[in-house]
């Protein structure tokens, strides 16, 4: 069995599984969002049902947060009021769900993390099980702690050497994507493994176990090293499990990819699968940058972006707007100096929340704008006005864009 | 359980959820909110076309990118009384199935089918009849406990009914 099937086998309380096997699984933690909570909250209380174990469900208000709609507010009203009914742990305001989850010690490796948001495939990266789910059957996980799945087939992504200067986890995502398509892992599970997997810092493990799920993937995993034993080590609320992919596991597929190859990767305007060298969309003007969200609202994100950042200015076309994924991502930038740097080259920074990522408030894009941005998503209309274009890239591709007003190889600032 | 009707409509592939029913356009999450915002981007003439029929049809990967159940919501509340595609995005489906939104997988559905085609679909054989042209196709069966689901008006009904 591989890692995927292990876990979710563990989980089903068997000893084997096989993928398109159904099982009904135990998951150790579960959340929702002021975005789609309220769908399922009334019902929930009509119904007269109760949360499994209330320490294993958890509630944040991230998406819209503060909020600019009277409807959003609302929203948010009643997240606050389920979570207090239920003595539920709330957050709100602290930042971005997929951030906070590992932050807070929810996600240890071997375990199964499930979540009303497509995103939470991000914690493959802890060597953890987790995908999303919609919010009426998160009433149901609520309320039983267990859910059905099917087992998922699984690809191999194998990914040798190392990444190169100013080229990130984003940028081996977006080519992943390019290589399959946006339905390319539909139903699967993605494992990623090599020697330029091993060298990526967590961060940009989570970025790429995040956007599995544009690929159309279950779930995106990485095998647990000591890198994430450091991080979850004071954190993880429960024990943990480094599980590890037979020598004869079966993929579906294998990819193998060469790290040392890949420069920095752009997607156009559209999907994220439509991804391109970034040597080849050079020169295209942009108005609007966002260098933030779950996908990329981490240090690394920030440290690579400063880099690029320190000493320079922010076109004067150009917004930039930057935004932490959690308060202490945030607050660990002031103490590296880093808030300093982006204040002093002219960004607008944002307290930590979703942003405009999903089009729902805080930077929207107006009719014909241009963004460079770190999301995951750029189909359209999904950062505002439907004539607005957003091109999907890696934190130091968007400081490089933003400093110069068109798209720029961050090789040019090293 | 048989559903005849007529096809109003063949969406393409990858017509995403968020496109289903974009945030822009959801101003309330009630029933008719949802069925308003229903489609806007893909289609405005949506719900003049669903006066036509009740049977929508569509291609690859229905449903995909976000999570938010809105998006089957909006089409079940705007009347859709069977999806057909030739295969969906992983919570989409999970979503649909939830609500009670009769949802139907049928490969290479979107060339045989046809705005104004009547279809007699059979969701536990999963065999479609076009009555227009004749033809069948073989669609792809479901579990029994997920066509339960979805045909006693979805996971929350089951939940109450355990
Ligand atoms: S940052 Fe964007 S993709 Fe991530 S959870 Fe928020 S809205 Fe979703």
């Amino acid at each position: 069995m591989n890692i995927t099937e292990k876990i979710l086998a563990k989980g089903a309380g068997l000893d084997k599984v096989v993928p398109d096997q159904i099982i009904d699984v135990a998951v150790d933690y579960a959340f929702t969002h002021e975005k789609l909570g309220p769908v399922f909250f009334d019902k929930f209380r009509d119904m007269g049902l109760t949360i499994w174990d209330k320490s294993r469900a958890i509630i944040f208000a991230d998406h819209g947060n503060p909020p600019s709609r009277v409807m959003d507010a609302d929203l948010i009203v009643k997240t606050a009021k389920f979570a207090e009914d239920f003595d539920l742990n709330f957050y709100n305001g602290e930042g971005i769900c997929h951030q906070l989850m590992p932050e807070k010690g929810y996600v240890s490796p071997g375990r199964i993390v499930v979540g009303t948001d497509s995103h939470t495939t991000t914690y493959g990266a802890f060597g953890a099980f987790s995908t999303g789910f919609g919010s009426t059957e998160m009433a149901w996980i609520f309320a039983k702690g267990r859910i059905w799945m099917k087992v998922p087939r699984s690809l191999l992504f194998r990914v040798s050497g190392k990444l190169g200067s100013c080229v990130m986890g984003k940028d081996l995502a977006l080519h992943i994507m390019k290589l399959i398509g946006s339905e390319g892992a539909s139903y699967k599970a993605m494992e990623f493994t090599g020697s330029a997997i091993s060298a990526l810092e967590l961060d940009g493990r989570m970025t790429l176990c995040n956007m599995a799920v544009e690929a159309g993937a279950k779930n995106g995993i990485i095998e647990a090293d000591e890198k994430v034993i450091e991080y979850i080590k004071n954190r993880a609320i429960l024990d943990y499990e480094i599980v590890k992919s037979d020598p004869d596991a079966v993929y579906e597929r294998i990819f193998d990819i060469d790290g040392d190859a890949l420069p920095p990767i752009v997607s156009l305007p559209g999907s994220s699968a439509n991804s391109v060298p970034v040597t080849e969309t050079a020169g295209v003007p942009i108005t609007r940058a966002l260098l933030g969200t779950c996908t990329n609202g981490r240090m690394e994100d920030f440290r690579e972006a400063a880099k690029i950042l320190k000493g320079r200015k922010v076109h004067p076309k150009v917004r930039l707007q930057v935004i932490p994924a959690s308060r202490s991502i945030f607050s660990q930038c002031i103490e590296e100096g880093i808030t300093q740097t982006f204040l002093e080259s002219g960004v607008i920074w944002c307290n930590p929340n979703c942003g405009p990522c999903a089009g729902g408030h805080y930077g929207l894009l107006g009719k014909g704008e241009v963004c460079i941005s770190t999301s995951n998503r750029n189909m359209t209309g999904r950062m505002g006005d439907s004539t607005a274009e957003i091109y999907l890239a890696s934190p130091a591709t968007v400081a490089a864009s933003a400093i110069t007003g068109k798209i720029t190889d961050p090789r040019e600032f090293i | 359980m048989i559903i005849i009707d007529k096809v109003f409509e063949v969406y393409p592939d990858n017509v995403s959820s968020e496109l289903i029913a974009h945030t822009r356009h959801v101003t309330s999450v009630s029933p008719e909110g949802l069925a308003k915002a229903a489609m806007l981007d893909v289609d405005p003439d949506f719900h003049n076309k669903l006066e036509n029929g009740k049977i929508m049809v569509a291609g690859n990967n229905f449903g995909c990118n976000s999570s938010r159940e809105w998006a089957a919501s909006a089409l079940l509340h705007s009347g859709v009384k069977l999806l057909i595609a030739q295969s969906f995005a992983r919570i989409f489906f999970r979503n649909a199935t939830n609500i009670g939104l009769l949802i139907f997988e049928c490969p290479n559905i979107t060339k045989m089918a046809h705005p104004g085609d009547e279809l007699i679909v059979d969701l536990s054989t999963g065999i479609i009849t076009n009555k227009s042209t004749g033809k069948t196709i073989q669609g792809t069966v479901m579990p029994q406990f997920l066509l339960n689901i979805m045909t006693s008006g979805g996971l929350l009904e089951t939940l109450k009914n355990s």
